[in-house]
């Protein structure tokens, strides 16, 4: 009975943290429409602030969080709102979510940058002393954090529906305009939201770093937590999403407390599934809760239209792609070994974001996971996974590992699309943490705790692929197959019916298509074709581990092919290539490491978010070059009449 | 017309992007009248009403409210000024109960949240039935009193109403004009921009045609009746 009342409040306070991250989130994302995901690294970033000025400066802790939480925090949520979020109020998903993801990358970059690693420890407050109840002893930190969730819990509900301030801050999402004719300045409330939601960030962050240290993934993922809380109130709905909070504090809990009873040897034979699926329960609850809400109603009169790159004729695809190979033929040629290997790791990341052209350039989907099933590719290729699969790359294992990740990303995407866009990419940011725990730490992946797998490359169809430059022109081969195929869906019926669905999914549900199907199928495809993408990244890489598929890989991916144009393939091509070479300059500068990530967001918000990147600029070059040279008269069709005066 | 009319419009010119709408407008509405501004679809009378709430800024010519030149004003700022704005299709915040709704007339209103609610559910009992409802789910009927609520609450120098009648039925038409008619009857100045004429030219002293971005016709509303057709049927290609 101690035992269960020691836990529960373990779990009440637990859940009072993730309390306070969830309003915060919830605050900002119902009084603007956007999700912001890089949430929990504000409060990272903040934590490393105050670390620096209550512990490195030595201030009293008491003004240093002042400072942080009163003053540094509602700046920058100030200055977010001017620059980023102001103009994605009415941006599609998309777009918000690859900025905001921008942000998350940035901010840990600039952490990483301002304070490398090191060992720091930030002490709890009123260290060791507290509250004896029963046999467990209540730390004055965990009460402090108790007290600081109801505070805040009580104070947004009162401000959010019973002062003029807050409901107008509501009503901003409504109708900025509207809200301008009622006389009050929506700018304004806009920035006070944000304020006040980066300055909640900043108290979750401060308040659990004694809990979860200084590091920039733990306090990152404090999102995941947060969000999966609120959704148990769509995101929007202040008290439920705290009943969310404790109940999944509670869960969280009560699990700790089961796992000490499960016998070593059954823990042995599942080789790291019981941790991981214990670390990974903040996703599985997120996918419940998703699973258990009443369907969307479809949104009417949201019409995005964006606008994409104009689809190459099937002889210029096929002529580029020959240009392509030839190319990559002769540059191997002349490069050594270990720069055949780096080039050839480099095109595999364009093939992996050739998978993200399908989801994100048409379908205008997000996915945060996609590392993830890079990862279960491989994983596949080296023998691991499935049973009737040996090691080595083979049409067989290919197949497989095609369709072990296409059934992997149905089961993600069908919690998440029964609903809508936005939460499809938040359950992948979940999902990319819980395979993380529950597969690719187990023994089932590379091994329990992690570990590392080597694979011998063989030969493909007869073809030797041990040499580094075979395996590069595999890889470039592989490039130019696939994005026959990405293509060819594009230019299918299946291709328009997802343009249609993501400009507009209730037009297009009233011309009688299954939109939700549609788009499940293409997340599977995507997700299919990552897995494809992993046989040869770990046929490249020869050696592959727990590290390189981690949740945080999946993000720069998808900002370098969103910088680099994710709605074509060149597009695509431009942005693994950039990425895939970093590393190369990185081994030159290494101090640029962070810096990276935050020129990716300049760049991100440079574009305007806009995913037809990069590419978009050369096509406009190019198209202008071609109209600058003269043009070959078509005189067999000016004869016919079919061109009347032609340039 | 010797004093200083409530708003003046003057050789107004606007834009969206590169294409043209309004070009040369001049508009006046004399203190204490209501005047109807009609027109064919796309003849400019939104865009018109937008320019003088400051939601669009005009790309030449003068706005003027109460004698003050205010180009390039902020909507906020003139609706504190006391100018009313009621936009085409409910003026309302769907996602925001009665009450609250009527919250946010406080920006603008010289009485309390209390009298605001007064003033309202004495005029319309129907919204004080339900006013915790989310402004969303009421019928059309409802939501366009809840927007002309505002106008009655607040207490304007000038009220602009963006086509009142829009998708409502004709008894509820009705009631929305006596209510214009009662609120202008108080000494406010009113704009009432209509593309079905007959029920604004009832309650207006003065009527403005339009068609094609330009004003086409001036004048008292038992002279513009008799030359309506022709604007709307003759003149607007």
């Amino acid at each position: 009975m101690s035992q269960f009342l020691a836990f529960t409040i373990i779990g009440l306070i637990a859940g009072s943290a993730y309390a306070v991250a969830a309003s915060g989130l919830v605050l900002t994302y119902a009084t603007s429409n956007v999700f912001n995901i890089a949430h929990g690294s504000v409060g990272m970033f903040m934590a490393f602030v105050y670390w620096e000025l209550a512990v490195d400066r030595g201030l009293p802790p008491l003004l240093a969080l002042v400072l942080v939480v009163g003053v540094l925090a509602p700046l920058f949520g100030l200055l977010i709102e001017r620059f980023m979020m102001r103009k994605l109020t009415d941006a599609p998903v998309a777009v918000a979510l690859v900025v905001t993801v921008a942000l998350l990358v940035a901010l840990i970059g600039a952490a990483q940058a301002l304070w490398p690693p090191a060992g720091r420890k930030v002490d709890p407050y009123f260290n060791g002393r507290g509250l004896q109840v029963g046999d467990y002893f209540i730390t004055a930190q965990q009460l402090i954090t108790f007290g600081v969730a109801v505070a805040v819990a009580a104070a947004l509900f009162v401000l959010l529906n019973r002062t003029r301030t807050g409901t107008a801050m509501r009503a901003v999402v409504d109708n900025r305009e509207l809200l301008a004719l009622h006389g009050a300045r929506p700018n304004r409330l806009s920035g006070l939201s944000w304020a006040i939601g980066c300055s909640l960030a900043a108290l979750a962050g401060v308040l659990l770093v004694p809990t979860l240290q200084l590091d920039y993934l733990n306090l990152t993922l404090l999102v995941i937590a947060a969000y999966a809380a609120a959704m148990v109130g769509r995101l929007k709905n202040l008290p439920r999403t705290f009943v969310g909070a404790l109940v999944l504090g509670l869960l969280t809990s009560y699990a700790q407390w089961g796992v000490a009873y499960i016998p070593a040897s059954v823990d042995q034979t599942l080789g790291g599934l019981v941790q991981g699926t214990r670390i990974a329960l903040p996703t599985i609850f997120l996918l419940a809760v998703m699973l258990m809400l009443p369907q969307d109603k479809l949104r009417v009169g949201r019409v995005a239209g964006t606008k994409m790159p104009a689809l190459p004729s099937w002889s210029r695809t096929l002529t580029w792609g020959a240009v392509f190979l030839a190319g990559v033929f002769v540059l191997t040629g002349s490069l050594s070994e270990a720069d055949n290997s780096r080039f050839g790791q480099a095109l595999c990341i364009s093939l992996i974001m050739l998978s993200l052209v399908l989801l994100v350039g048409y379908g205008g989907d997000v996915s945060l996971c996609q590392m993830s099933f890079v990862g279960v590719g491989g994983l596949v290729v080296g023998g691991k996974l499935l049973p009737f699969v040996d090691a080595g790359i083979t049409v067989w294992s290919i197949a497989w590992a095609f369709l072990a990740t296409a059934l992997l990303g149905v089961l993600v995407a069908v919690p998440a699309l029964r609903l809508r866009g936005l939460y499809l990419g938040l359950a992948t940011l979940a999902v990319a943490s819980a395979l993380d725990s529950m597969l690719f730490q187990t023994k089932f992946g590379f091994g329990a705790g992690g570990g590392s797998l080597t694979l011998e490359r063989g030969s493909l169809l007869g073809l030797d692929l041990t040499g580094e430059r075979a395996m590069a022109m595999s890889v470039a081969v592989a490039f130019v197959l696939m994005g026959f195929l990405v293509l060819g869906v594009r230019r299918s019926r299946y291709g328009r019916i997802l343009l249609a669905a993501r400009d507009s999914e209730a037009a297009c549900a009233t011309l009688g298509y299954n939109t939700r199907a549609v788009r499940v199928a293409v997340f599977a495809v995507s997700a299919g074709l990552a897995g494809v993408a992993g046989v040869f990244y770990t046929g490249m890489r020869v050696s592959i581990s727990t590290a390189d598929f981690m949740f945080f890989q999946s993000l720069p991916l998808l900002l370098f092919a969103v910088v680099g144009g994710v709605t074509t393939v060149t597009g695509v091509l431009l942005g693994g290539l950039a990425y895939g070479l970093m590393p190369v300059l990185l081994d030159q500068v290494p101090a640029l490491a962070g810096v990276i990530y935050v020129l990716l967001l300049l760049a991100v918000l440079g574009l305007g978010g806009n995913p037809n990147g990069v590419a978009q600029l050369l096509f406009g070059w190019g198209n202008r070059l071609r109209a600058a040279l003269p043009r070959q008269l078509d005189l067999a069709r000016i004869e016919k009449g079919e061109v009347v005066g032609a340039s | 017309m010797t004093e200083t009319p409530a708003l003046e419009l003057i050789d107004v010119h606007a834009a969206y992007g590169r294409i043209e709408v309004l070009h040369g407008v001049d508009l006046t509405v004399p203190r204490g009248c209501v005047v109807a501004l009609l027109g064919p679809n796309g003849a400019g009378k939104s865009t018109t009403l937008r320019v003088a709430s400051g939601q669009m800024p005009p790309t030449s010519g003068h706005v003027h409210l109460s004698g003050h030149h205010l180009n390039g004003a902020d909507p906020d700022r003139l609706a504190r000024a006391g100018l009313c704005t009621i936009p085409e299709g409910r003026g309302v915040f769907p996602n925001l109960s009665v009450d609250e709704n009527l919250r946010l007339f406080a920006y603008t209103a010289k009485v309390g949240e209390k009298d605001i609610r007064e003033r309202t559910f004495a005029q319309f009992p129907r919204l004080q039935e339900r006013r915790s409802q989310l402004a969303g789910r009421l019928s059309g009927g409802e939501q366009q009193m809840l927007a002309m609520a505002r106008a009655l609450a607040t207490d304007p120098a000038l009220l602009m109403l963006d086509e009142l009648s829009m998708g409502l039925a004709p008894l509820i038409v009705e009631q929305l004009y006596e209510l214009v008619a009662e609120i202008a009857a108080t000494g406010v100045s009113v704009l009432v921009v209509e593309q079905f004429a007959r029920r604004a030219l009832a309650v207006a002293q003065y009527a403005v045609v339009m068609v094609g971005g330009r004003v086409t016709a001036v004048g008292e509303p038992a002279d513009i009746e008799s030359q309506l057709s022709e604007a709307y049927l003759g003149g607007a290609a």
